[in-house]
């Protein structure tokens, strides 16, 4: 009890307040009933109503009663805690009792407005009130404890929205660790070519924020590294960080590519990733010509010397900086930071899931992330859209909702593959002139200039035909259909079954949670939603944050949305992290759970059943011992203990079993 | 193993072929087959048309009969050779099996004529009996005259693999390839090898059956097929008999033989043509066999 | 000369608001009121292109209640039970089983035009099965040809003698030896669902 707080003769004098909330209350419980019966209760020294209790003068009743009648202990009959708890908290705090000597009875969402009958309601009232005036003789004062913010972030994952968050984070002057997994910053966007619906080229816009990163004095680039480990709590996370072997000094390397050029392979040989495929890579490759950092890196897999030990090892001749180490190792680096913004984006649904649409079965069948690649100038075809044939289409199709909206594959829509579709249609036509066909459901185009950019489509003379593509086959029907790709598909607005002979289809395939969300979302002790996407703690008010105090999810990874989405989020969760930080410390509840050391037999029970490693066994004292600040207060120890040596604050076995009692003793 | 052999109406009229093909390789590989007493028949995809309770009693009975047929507590093995004979009954059981009312409905008119059913039953298709309980080896090793350069447009129509797909692919099933691989033939790569021959449609509007296996048979033809191997006597009888027609139509000349995918297996077998009904054929195989 | 303008608008007086629910329930299953009229049914349908109504149509009229235009429609009958659309569908609307509604349906409502040769095969096909328990082929499309047209008689001539020289085809009845009353009774078990709804 601070000084401030009267002190008392140890007997509880309650002061039971009930509020009509205008009618919400008052039409359905009868209040004059309700305050006579609250009289009759034991302890209680005065009862009164309000019609809004939350307001200035309904919270002054309280304060006035404290100071004036000597109340010290306050019940509310009023709405849920989730409403107004802290309201009534801190106005018997105000009135100069213990903000904790406070109890809620919820007559509102739990009377009246889900009980049809008013008597029935006004009984219940009644039971909740005594339940709540039993209980609250038995609480005790109790402190809200502080715990200090380290001021350091860590940003996981290099998309755009990683990239936006830490360079916002960055800027107000917080230290970042930039996390990646792959060997350059930029994920996603930087594979396409022009964004919608501005056609912005889409490296114009996004290597300068990614150069801001590399130059920027706070933050700290860990590219080609994984977070493997994750403790602590809000404020104090311990994380562990693999960084793993390039076989280059990073510090070293200035990114000339003369390793690239000596390498024993004359001509590149392995699939390249970064252009899914469509090109070759040497075993030492850049990942493409703007990544960020410009350091090369050595597959283990493909490199000869990893494979047989025997090799002329020419790059490291070639490099003039001795940048070249075979002998690197993976490193773990071990980080402290108060905040963490999960950005890691997502994984392009594998067209081969639908044999229908023939992808990896006909050649000419892309994706649309293949055809990205094809249409931008530093692709694989230099910006020619050429197939794999050699030839280029004189008719395209491009197919919508590929593994979306199907309750086969995934139930959703990914919510960018119209735009994207229209974006394509527009890019491929203006490359080749060559027919292109849109095989839509529907047009999804919410956003800014969306709608417009339809129009802009349809007067370019792009054919749309609205009907989900059934089948893609190569069995010809009329002399047009030879040597082509036939699209069948019901022409939906027209009315008929339509047979459209093209050179080239493109899937238009849906987002998904990346195959190892559930792995990473452990790590990081958040949830994931049925579709594997991460999970916010409301999805209108909280977007950004999780249920875990401390770590905000940013981008993709939360849900399919497009670049303006992605950067908006990002912006939300580094202002929510900076919020933490810039605050200081955290406050955390005080209803934790602790042992009584001289009750405790040191049986363990209660050690592996706390979801938050909040428990230590006590070598020495053979006792377990709860850890205040990560526990959060889910009683499952408490309820485990053989001996009741764990006991919760603000829910101790008396407090509970009273309020039983009140609810069923007195009406 | 025990099958009991579920022959289906076709099977004893038009599909006569596929029944002595199928006995005398099934014969020759060891397998044990029994026929269903007093099976009836099964509804086709025509019954459930009228009255759908009753087209799954039809089924039941046949599956109840089956289990008296084949006592022990152990699964029966029901082997129904028409692939539409082999869904209907799937469909029967498994809607039976989804829908416990329906279930209690049909096993309570069965006990009118004192039936029980148990649902011991395991319905299996000859494809799935071949290539998995006898297994591509055993089909191999009976081998005497390898199939050498036949072409075999492997269709396997509707109803093997939809709704249900049990023991093969839905959309690409090898099943079939594979087993007539094993024969030492060659099998043709196309996509409407599960397309639809339009089932009784050629009977009842002979303008929609006939464009249905009209593509059919032209692509087979396109893409260099000496045969069409099938297993549905409905499909190879809607493929087979109605070329002359299908030809006057298009105007274009279209004419392949269309066998049994146990006939093919008999030839190679060393199976005298009496035995596996070739002469059944309305357009004969063996021009394309001395290639 | 007047020319003769047909007016086509529909009243919400003229649907049958419960014609969804019952379909339905009849098809085994609610997904009917997910569909998102893809026209992925019709794309993959084999006989769309012959049918009055496509699939897909057949889905929105039903939902919307027209329900004389569904079941006299041509689309019913020519569905083949192929089952690609229940397959391909990307709400698992049981398509087939739609259509199989929708054919007992008119059965009921004896909706359909005389002389259909896919409505008249269905009835005589139920009339030898239901009484003798076993097809017979050859019995068949003698009843068939002889209620629809019988001049197919003449244009399969050729086809029918060559059937019957090889000994596919006959004109015997075929049936199930199980007599009346005993076990395996046919008779008794369909009679037996006569009086269950």
């Amino acid at each position: 009890m601070s000084s401030t707080e009267q002190k008392t003769d140890g007997q509880p004098r309650i002061g039971v307040y009930v509020c009509h909330c205008g009618i919400n209350i008052a039409l359905k419980v009868d209040i004059t009933d309700l305050i006579e019966f609250a009289k009759g209760l034991p302890n209680v020294t005065v009862a009164r109503e309000y019609k809004f209790m939350c307001s200035d003068p309904g919270q002054e009743l309280i304060q006035k009663d404290i100071k004036e009648l000597g109340i010290n202990r306050v019940v509310v009959a009023s709405c849920s805690p989730l409403m107004h708890e802290p309201t009534f908290r801190r106005a018997t705090a105000k009135g100069g009792i213990n903000q904790f000597f406070f109890q809620m009875a919820n007559i509102r969402e739990h009377v009246s407005w889900v009980t049809s009958d008013r008597g029935d309601a006004t009984k219940k009232a009644k039971a909740l009130v005594a339940g709540a005036v039993r209980r609250v003789a038995y609480h005790t004062p109790l402190e809200r404890s502080k715990v200090p913010v380290n001021a350091n972030v860590l940003v996981v994952g290099g998309g755009i929205s990683g990239i936006q968050a830490a360079l916002t984070m960055a800027d107000s002057g917080k230290r970042v660790y930039l996390v990646e997994r792959e060997p350059t910053i930029g994920g996603y966007m930087a594979k396409f070519d022009k964004t919608f619906p501005t056609l912005d080229c889409a490296a114009c816009i996004l290597t300068p924020k990614m150069s801001s990163v590399r130059a920027h004095p706070n933050i700290t680039l860990w590219s080609y590294s994984e977070v493997v480990g994750v403790d602590g709590y809000v404020g104090n996370f311990k994380v562990k960080v693999k960084r793993k072997p390039r076989y280059i000094k990073e510090e070293l390397c200035v990114g000339c590519n003369q390793c690239v050029e000596a390498c024993i392979f004359k001509e590149p040989k392995f699939a390249d990733e970064f252009n899914f495929g469509l090109s070759k890579r040497k075993p030492i490759y850049m990942p493409f010509p703007q990544a960020t950092p410009s350091v090369v890196l050595i597959d283990p897999d493909t490199c000869i010397f990893f494979k047989t030990g025997k090799c002329k090892q020419t790059c490291i001749k070639a490099c003039e900086r001795n940048a070249v180490d075979f002998d690197q190792k993976e490193k773990i680096e071990e980080i402290d930071v108060g905040a963490i913004v999960l950005a890691t984006g997502f994984k392009p649904f594998d067209a081969a899931r639908i044999p229908q649409y023939g992808y990896k079965k006909y050649p000419n069948v892309y994706s649309s992330l293949e055809i990205e690649r094809l249409v931008n100038a530093s692709g694989p075809t230099g910006g020619e859209i050429i197939m794999r044939d050699g030839k280029k289409p004189k008719s395209v199709g491009i197919v919508h909702c590929v593994g979306s909206r199907d309750e086969k594959t995934n139930r959703y829509c990914s919510r960018v593959c119209c735009m994207y579709s229209l974006k394509l249609a527009h890019l491929v036509h203006e490359r080749t002139h060559a027919e292109v066909y849109n095989f839509y459901i529907d047009m999804r185009t919410p956003g800014k200039g969306y709608e417009e950019f339809y129009d802009k489509l349809m007067q370019e003379g792009v054919h749309f035909v609205r009907g989900r593509v059934a089948e893609i086959r190569d069995w010809p029907m009329t002399a047009e259909e030879v040597g082509k790709l036939v699209i069948r598909v019901e022409d939906t607005l027209i009315g008929v079954v339509r047979r459209i002979p093209v050179d080239m289809v493109i899937l238009s395939v849906g987002l998904e949670a990346h195959a190892d969300a559930e792995d990473v979302r452990r790590i990081f002790n958040i949830s994931c939603s049925h579709e594997g996407w991460f999970l916010e703690r409301h999805p209108k008010l909280a977007p950004v944050s999780t249920f875990t105090d401390g770590i905000f999810i940013a981008g993709a990874c939360q849900g399919p949305k497009d670049i303006p989405d992605c950067v908006a989020q990002a912006g939300a969760a580094a202002s929510e992290a900076m919020a933490l930080i810039d605050k200081g410390f955290v406050e955390l509840e005080p209803n934790t759970a602790y042992i009584q050391e001289t009750i405790c037999s040191g049986c363990k029970t209660c050690i592996p059943m706390c979801p938050y490693n909040a428990i230590r066994y006590i070598e020495d004292k053979k006792i377990a011992q709860i850890n205040a600040t990560l526990c959060k207060g889910c009683g499952t120890c408490v309820a485990a203990c053989p001996s009741a040596a764990a006991q919760q604050n603000l829910f101790t076995d008396e407090q509970i079993f009273e309020e039983i009692e009140g609810v069923l003793n007195y009406v | 193993m025990n099958y009991i052999y579920y022959p289906g109406c076709s099977l004893k009229g038009t599909g006569r072929a596929y029944e002595e093909s199928f006995l005398a390789i099934a014969g020759a590989l060891g397998l044990a087959i029994e026929e269903l007493n007093d099976w009836n028949c099964c509804g086709a995809t025509t019954y459930m048309g009228i009255d759908e309770k009753k087209a799954f009693a039809m089924a039941a009975r046949n599956l109840a009969l089956s289990e008296e047929q084949a006592p022990d507590d152990k699964p029966v093995n029901f082997l129904a050779l028409c692939s539409a004979c082999y869904l209907v009954h799937l469909k029967a059981q498994t809607m039976m099996d989804e829908n416990p009312n329906l279930k209690a409905t049909i096993i309570g008119a069965l006990a009118n004529a004192q039936l029980s059913y148990q649902g011991r039953v395991k319905i299996r298709h000859p494809l799935d009996v071949l290539v998995n309980d006898a297994g591509i080896d055993k089909i191999k090793s009976l081998v005497v005259k390898p199939l050498k350069g036949l072409k075999v447009a492997c269709h396997y129509g509707c109803l093997v693999v939809r709704p249900y797909a049990t023991f093969d692919d839905q959309n690409n099933p090898t099943s079939m390839d594979r087993l007539i691989q094993a024969l030492g033939a060659e099998t043709i790569e196309w996509p409407l090898k599960t397309r639809c021959c339009g089932g009784t449609l050629m009977g009842t509007i002979p303008d929609v059956g006939s464009r249905l296996n009209y593509i059919l048979l032209k692509e087979a033809k396109r893409r260099g097929a000496d045969v069409v191997a099938t297993a549905c006597p409905l499909c190879q009888f809607n493929l087979e008999c109605f070329q002359n027609q299908i030809s006057s139509l298009y105007g274009e000349p279209i004419h392949l033989p269309v066998a049994y995918f146990s006939q093919l297996m008999g030839i190679s077998y060393g199976i005298s043509n009496r035995q596996l009904g070739m002469q059944r054929l309305f357009v004969p195989l063996q021009p394309s066999l001395a290639v | 000369m007047h020319e003769q303008w047909q007016r086509q608008i529909k009243y919400e007086e003229e649907l049958d608001p419960t014609f969804g629910q019952r379909t339905a329930e009849m098809a085994h299953g609610e997904q009917l009121f997910s569909c998102i009229q893809c026209g992925t049914c019709s794309g993959t349908c084999p006989v769309a292109i012959y049918m009055d109504y496509t699939p897909r149509r057949v889905i929105a009229m039903v939902r919307a209640g027209l329900k004389k235009e569904v079941l006299n429609s041509r689309t019913i009958w020519l569905c083949a039970s192929c089952y690609s659309c229940t397959v391909e569908c990307p709400k698992k609307v049981r398509i087939t089983d739609v259509m199989y509604a929708l054919k007992r349906q008119a059965i009921q409502e004896n909706v359909h035009p005389k002389r259909f040769p896919v409505s008249v095969m269905a009835r005589e096909f139920y009339k030898l099965v239901s009484k003798n328990g076993r097809n017979s082929e050859g019995l068949l499309i003698f009843s068939l040809y002889s209620k629809t047209n019988p001049l197919q008689f003449l244009k399969y001539s050729t086809m029918g003698l060559r059937l019957l020289l090889q000994g596919r085809m006959n004109f015997k009845k075929e049936s199930i030896q199980a007599k009346k009353g005993s076990k395996g009774d046919l008779q008794a078990i369909l009679k037996a669902l006569d009086n269950v709804k």
